[in-house]
């Protein structure tokens, strides 16, 4: 399968702060090429460059050095910006500073009015996009009267009209509670399966990574790991120095086999985790 | 307490006045208003009045929710009444130490006092039965002429929707602000106008830094979704002139031509 999003070498400085007079690198040559359907997870301490990367896949922020393409388009060429931005869509962290209309379907339809799309159709997809997240009986409501979950699926639902290929999600789910954020995971799960868009998730939350297809993990400005996430958890030393914890279940797992048991630190939801605490009792 | 804020409020409904086209509306409050200022005598205060109630009756809006919208303005009726009511050189009727009522002031008075509650319910009629989207979809199309003398017509409309999108917003994030000032102990119910006027700066500040960091990610996210300007930008509900339009905009035109005329003729 071919690469949704590529960077190379891909370098980007923030301008100089006006304590030190020194201008922060936020990225010192990433390479990362994202498949196609595929579910990514971002993970990174904050100031690790995690966001930085994600805002650098939709010409939102532009490469200071090395290139980022988006299906092949480079996305330091202004004529492709719209096309970029419209394959990537991107979500944020703060539903209320997103969210444009009030209206809910009038918020929805706004990308798709931008795109010059023709009247009818945008009512199909605003009607589409609504339906896949789960919001069509919202359809009327205002926007501030709606819980964080739901206002950030109506984010996503804003993204899923421009029928992307891919949605970034910057921290989307940072200053949700925990049924908002199980709410939204699980939206773009959903739209990650039936509807094959590939999804980059932008976190601190271990758990988020869990069921992903891949992990990256990102360290002062660098890759520091890539991998299915079983393996990057794994190394929990590692994650830890970087100022990462692991989840729950891995942690345990980590803390028996320091005891002396023989357990593979790759069980990571809880039952998997339980079913291989049982079987090393038994033995 | 900052909730009773009825600026530019909507009651959804499904009336004619509601189904006619934003643009038709705006331009039929502007005619009304126009008529309001020529308006003399009592028939064409009553053609102007009739017409108010017509309109009402129509849209089905509530006559409570109407005259509480003259709430905010009670102020100025009363005192431009009592102004007109003294100051009006003329024949004294009552004579109140040096105070003086004349006929003519009577007159005066009564006619600001109706011109303006006519003007104030006329205006709110408009926002009680247009949604803010399409009242700035109307404004957007009927200024677009100006657009050849380089106005930025859309601009100002984006601006103008946005503006009514973030107010909910705004006043909620101004009361969390309340709150956690009166945590650490401010006060902003005692003391004279100035003491309180200086009480609400540490919200204010706060208000305003948090407003600028909002704009600042709205302006993102919205170029993620592909904002470039006005340019090649269709609408979820297009706006369409029905045969109705035309006709209910000849009609209000014919009445307020009426009403004018009526006005100069001191009728």
């Amino acid at each position: 399968m071919s690469n949704i999003i590529e960077t190379k070498e891909l370098t980007y400085a923030y301008a100089m702060s006006e304590e030190d007079g020194r201008a922060t690198v936020a990225l010192r040559g990433v390479d990362v090429a994202i498949r196609k359907g595929a579910f990514v997870v971002v993970l990174g301490h904050n100031g690790s460059g995690k966001s930085t990367l994600a805002k650098t896949f939709n010409a939102v922020l532009l490469p200071l050095g090395g290139n980022v393409y988006v299906e092949g388009m480079d996305t330091r060429d202004e004529e492709l910006l719209l096309e970029i931005r419209r394959r990537v869509g991107m979500v944020f962290q703060n539903p209320d500073n997103q969210i444009v209309a009030n209206v809910v379907e009038e918020d929805v339809a706004f990308a798709p009015e931008n795109l010059g799309v023709p009247s009818e159709e945008i009512r199909r997809r605003v009607d589409a996009a609504l339906e896949s997240v789960g919001m069509s009986e919202f359809v009327q409501h205002a926007p501030h009267l709606l819980s964080g979950g739901q206002k950030q699926r109506i984010a996503i639902a804003g993204v899923i009209a421009m029928e992307p290929d891919c949605i970034v999600l910057d921290e989307a789910t940072a200053m949700l509670d925990p049924v908002g954020r199980r709410e939204v995971l699980s939206t773009i799960h959903r739209l990650n399966r039936e509807k094959g868009i590939t999804v980059v998730l932008i976190t601190h939350h271990m758990d988020e990574a869990m069921e992903a297809d891949r992990v990256i993990v990102m360290d002062g400005g660098l890759v520091a790991m890539d991998g299915k996430p079983a393996e990057v958890f794994a190394e929990v030393d590692r994650l830890r120095s970087m100022g990462l914890t692991v989840p729950d279940t891995v942690s345990l797992l980590y803390e028996l086999r320091h005891d002396g048991w023989t357990v593979p630190l790759s069980a990571m939801s809880v039952e998997d985790c339980a079913e291989v605490i049982a079987a090393a009792w038994k033995k | 307490m900052l909730k009773d804020i009825t600026l530019g409020q909507y009651f959804p409904g499904d009336t004619p006045a509601h189904r006619l086209d934003p643009r038709t509306k705006l331009l039929l409050v502007v005619m009304y208003i126009v008529a309001l200022f020529c308006a003399k005598g009592v028939f064409s205060y009553g053609l102007t009045a009739l017409t108010l109630i017509l309109c009402v009756r129509v849209s089905r809006v509530g006559w409570k929710q109407l005259l509480r919208g003259l709430k905010p303005v009670l102020f100025i009726v009363v005192f431009t009444g009592l102004l007109n009511m003294f100051v009006t050189p003329g024949d004294p009727l009552v004579q109140l130490g040096f105070l003086q009522i004349t006929g003519q002031g009577l007159i005066n008075a009564v006619r600001m006092v109706l011109r303006i509650m006519l003007l104030v319910m006329g205006t709110f009629l408009l926002t009680y039965t247009t949604s803010p989207i399409s009242l700035t979809d109307g404004l957007e199309r009927l200024m677009n002429p100006l657009k050849k003398i380089r106005v930025p017509v859309h601009e100002l409309a984006m601006v103008m929707s946005i503006a009514l999108r973030f107010i909910p917003t705004l006043i909620e994030e101004t009361d969390k602000i309340m709150s956690a000032q009166r945590a650490r102990g401010a006060d902003f119910e005692s003391g004279n106008l100035l003491e309180r006027a200086k009480a609400m700066l540490p919200i204010l500040v706060p208000l305003f830094v948090s407003a600028f960091r909002r704009a600042d990610e709205l302006a993102v996210a919205m170029e993620c979704r592909c904002y470039h300007g006005g340019e090649g930008r269709t609408k979820l509900r297009a706006l369409q002139y029905r045969p109705s339009d035309a006709t209910v905009l000849f009609a209000g035109a014919a009445v307020m031509t009426a009403a004018v005329v009526l006005g100069r003729f001191g009728l």
